[in-house]
C-alpha cells in the first residue's frame, strides 16, 4: 500500500514538473532559448497568490486567477526587455541573460517579500480520499495537481493542433524564417509563446505551494531547474515529452527519496538525466536534428 | 508604373557589402530572371524585396507602396510570396498543413477551400500525399510543395529562389512548366537562378548580377544571345 502511496505522490509531484516542464519546452522549441528564469516566474506567482490570498483576503480562485495574470505579463515583459534585443545575438549571450533575469526576479523577491519564509495554505479544500479501508489516503492536492496536469495538457495539444496561432507555433518552431514568409508574425508568437509557459508557471506555482508549503525566493529555483531535467529527458521542444519526462522525474525522485535514500534523491535525478542522454540525446521524444542537404 | 521597383538598393552583412547599389524593375505580368554565379547577391536581393533584410540604403517599392523597412510577415499580405531557397518546407508537419500555413493571411475557409483545390489540380502529386509529413518527399516534390504553398497567400507577384538547384532534369522541365503556367495565370514572376539557359528561355527580360552589381540587362533573349552572358552562364 505505501508503494502506491509513494507511487500516487511521485505522480503529483511529477504533474507540477511536467506543467512547468511545458513552459521550458515550448519557449526552446519556439524562440530556441532555454528560460532559465521561467522557475523564478513560479515563485513570483506564488508570492501572488499568498499575498492576494493573506493580505488582501481576495477569494481563492481570484487569487489563482491574479497570479496568472502576473505571472503572464512578468513573462511577456521579461521577453520583450530581456530576449528581444538579443534575437540576433549569440545563443550564450541569451543563456547568461537568462541566468541574469533569473537572479534579478529572486533578488527582487527578497526585496519585495524579504527572507522569511512564507508558510502557504494550500487552495485546494478538497477532503482526502480514503481507499482500502483507510490503509490508502488520496490527498486533495494530489487529485487537483494530476487532474490540473492533465487539463492543461489537453487544452494545450487541442490549442495546438486546431488553433491558427498554434499553427503558426509549430510552424516557426519548424523554420522561423519560412514562417515570416507565410505571414507569421514572428515576434507575436514568441511573445504569446512566453505568455502560455508563464501563466502554466503560476499554476505551477499554487499547486507546488500547496503541496509544499515553505515559500522562499528561492521556491523556483530547484523545480524549475528539475523540470528542465523532465524537459530534456522526455526530449526538449516536444510537449508530449515535456509530460511523460515530469511525471517520470517526479515518481523516481519520490521513490528513491522513499526507497533508497532522501538525500541522494536528486544525485539520483540528476543521473538518470546523464544515462537517458548518454543512450538517447535527444531524450525519450525528442525530434532526430535532420542535417539540412 | 513598374509593378515592383527596386532603387539604388545596398545591403550588407556586418562590414561585408552583398548589394553594391542595385536598381530594377519587374512589370506586372513579366517574368524576369536575376541570373549570375553563387554569392552575387541574388538570394540577398530577394530577401532585402520580401523583408527578411533591411537595406542600408535604397528602397524597394510594390505597387507604389514602400516597403523597404515593412517586416516580412506584413508584405505577404501585401500580395507578395517568396519561394525560399531551399524549399523551406516545414519538414514534420504534413503537406496540408504546409499548404494551410501558406494561407495563413487569409481568413475566409471557403477561399482558402477553393484556392487548395486549384493547387490540388495544380499539383496532383500533393494531393496524393497531403497526408504525409512534408519531409518524407522527393526533392521536386517539395519544391512543388514549396510552391503550392506560396500560391496558397494568391500573390500578385511571387519570388522564385532557385526552384531548380538539387533536382533531377525531368523535375528540373516540370518546375520550369510550372512556372509557366503560373505566369500565364496573371502572376507575376521574379525568378532567381543558377540555370541560366533555362531561366532566360522562359523569361521576358533579365538582369545578371555580378559581385553585387548588376552588369548587364535586357530581353531575354538578348541576353541568351550575348556573348559574354553565353560564356559566362550558358558554358557554350
Amino acid at each position: 500500500m505505501s508503494f502506491i502511496s509513494y507511487l500516487l505522490n511521485g505522480i503529483s509531484l511529477g504533474s507540477v514538473y511536467a506543467i512547468i516542464a511545458l513552459g521550458y519546452t515550448m519557449v526552446y522549441g519556439i524562440a530556441k532559448m532555454l528560460n532559465f528564469a521561467h522557475g523564478d516566474v513560479i515563485m513570483i506567482g506564488s508570492y501572488v497568490a499568498y499575498m492576494a490570498i493573506n493580505n488582501m483576503g481576495l477569494p481563492i480562485p481570484v487569487s489563482i486567477l491574479l497570479s496568472v495574470i502576473v505571472c503572464t505579463l512578468l513573462g511577456m515583459m521579461m521577453e520583450k526587455i530581456a530576449y528581444k534585443p538579443l534575437r540576433q545575438a549569440s545563443k550564450l549571450a541569451v543563456l547568461i541573460t537568462a541566468i541574469g533575469a533569473s537572479y534579478f526576479l529572486q533578488n527582487i523577491a527578497l526585496l519585495i517579500f524579504g527572507a522569511n519564509t512564507k508558510s502557504f495554505s494550500s487552495v485546494v479544500n478538497m477532503e482526502p480520499i480514503q481507499l482500502a479501508g483507510g490503509q490508502l489516503i488520496i490527498s486533495g492536492e494530489t487529485i487537483a495537481t494530476v487532474v490540473a496536469c492533465i487539463v492543461i495538457m489537453a487544452c494545450l495539444m487541442t490549442f495546438m493542433k486546431y488553433s491558427k496561432a498554434g499553427h503558426a507555433m509549430l510552424a516557426v518552431s519548424e523554420d522561423s524564417g519560412a514562417a515570416q514568409l507565410m505571414g507569421i508574425n514572428v515576434n507575436a508568437t514568441i511573445s504569446l509563446t512566453f505568455a502560455i509557459g508563464s501563466a502554466l508557471a503560476a499554476v505551477a506555482g499554487v499547486l507546488l505551494c500547496s503541496a509544499y508549503p515553505a515559500l522562499t525566493p528561492y521556491t523556483g529555483a530547484m523545480p524549475g531547474i528539475k523540470a528542465f531535467v523532465a524537459a530534456v529527458f522526455g526530449g526538449i521542444g516536444s510537449i508530449p515529452g515535456a509530460f511523460i519526462g515530469g511525471i517520470l522525474l517526479g515518481v523516481i525522485e519520490i521513490l528513491s527519496r522513499a526507497y533508497i535514500s532522501s538525500q541522494l534523491s536528486d544525485a539520483i535525478v540528476f543521473s538518470v538525466l546523464i544515462i537517458v542522454l548518454v543512450v538517447k540525446p535527444t531524450g525519450l521524444l525528442g525530434k532526430q536534428i535532420q542535417e539540412k542537404v | 508604373m513598374a509593378m515592383l521597383e527596386i532603387k539604388d538598393l545596398e545591403v550588407y552583412y556586418g562590414m561585408i557589402q552583398a548589394i553594391k547599389g542595385i536598381s530594377f524593375e519587374v512589370n506586372e505580368g513579366e517574368v524576369i530572371a536575376l541570373i549570375g554565379a553563387n554569392g552575387a547577391g541574388k538570394t540577398t536581393t530577394l530577401h532585402t524585396i520580401s523583408g527578411l533584410i533591411t537595406p542600408k540604403h535604397g528602397t524597394v517599392t510594390f505597387e507604389g507602396k514602400e516597403i523597404t523597412k515593412a517586416p516580412a510577415h506584413k508584405i505577404v499580405s501585401l500580395g507578395m510570396a517568396h519561394v525560399p531557397e531551399g524549399r523551406r518546407v516545414f519538414a514534420s508537419l504534413s503537406v496540408l498543413q504546409n499548404l494551410k500555413l501558406g494561407a495563413y493571411i487569409k481568413n475566409n475557409k471557403d477561399e482558402i477551400e477553393e484556392t487548395l483545390q486549384m493547387i490540388y489540380q495544380r499539383f496532383p502529386r500533393l494531393e496524393e500525399r497531403k497526408n504525409q509529413p512534408a519531409g518524407t518527399l522527393s526533392g521536386g516534390e517539395q519544391q512543388m510543395l514549396a510552391m503550392g504553398r506560396a500560391l496558397m497567400s494568391k500573390p500578385r507577384i511571387i519570388l522564385m529562389d532557385e526552384p531548380s538547384m538539387g533536382l533531377s532534369p525531368i523535375f528540373v522541365n516540370e518546375i520550369f512548366d510550372i512556372i509557366k503556367s503560373v505566369s500565364a495565370s496573371g502572376t507575376t514572376v521574379l525568378l532567381v537562378e543558377q540555370n541560366a539557359k533555362k531561366a532566360l528561355s522562359i523569361a521576358d527580360r533579365g538582369y545578371v548580377l555580378e559581385t553585387g552589381r548588376i552588369v548587364l540587362e535586357g530581353e531575354a533573349q538578348k541576353l541568351l544571345d550575348d556573348e559574354s552572358v553565353k560564356k559566362a552562364y550558358l558554358g557554350e
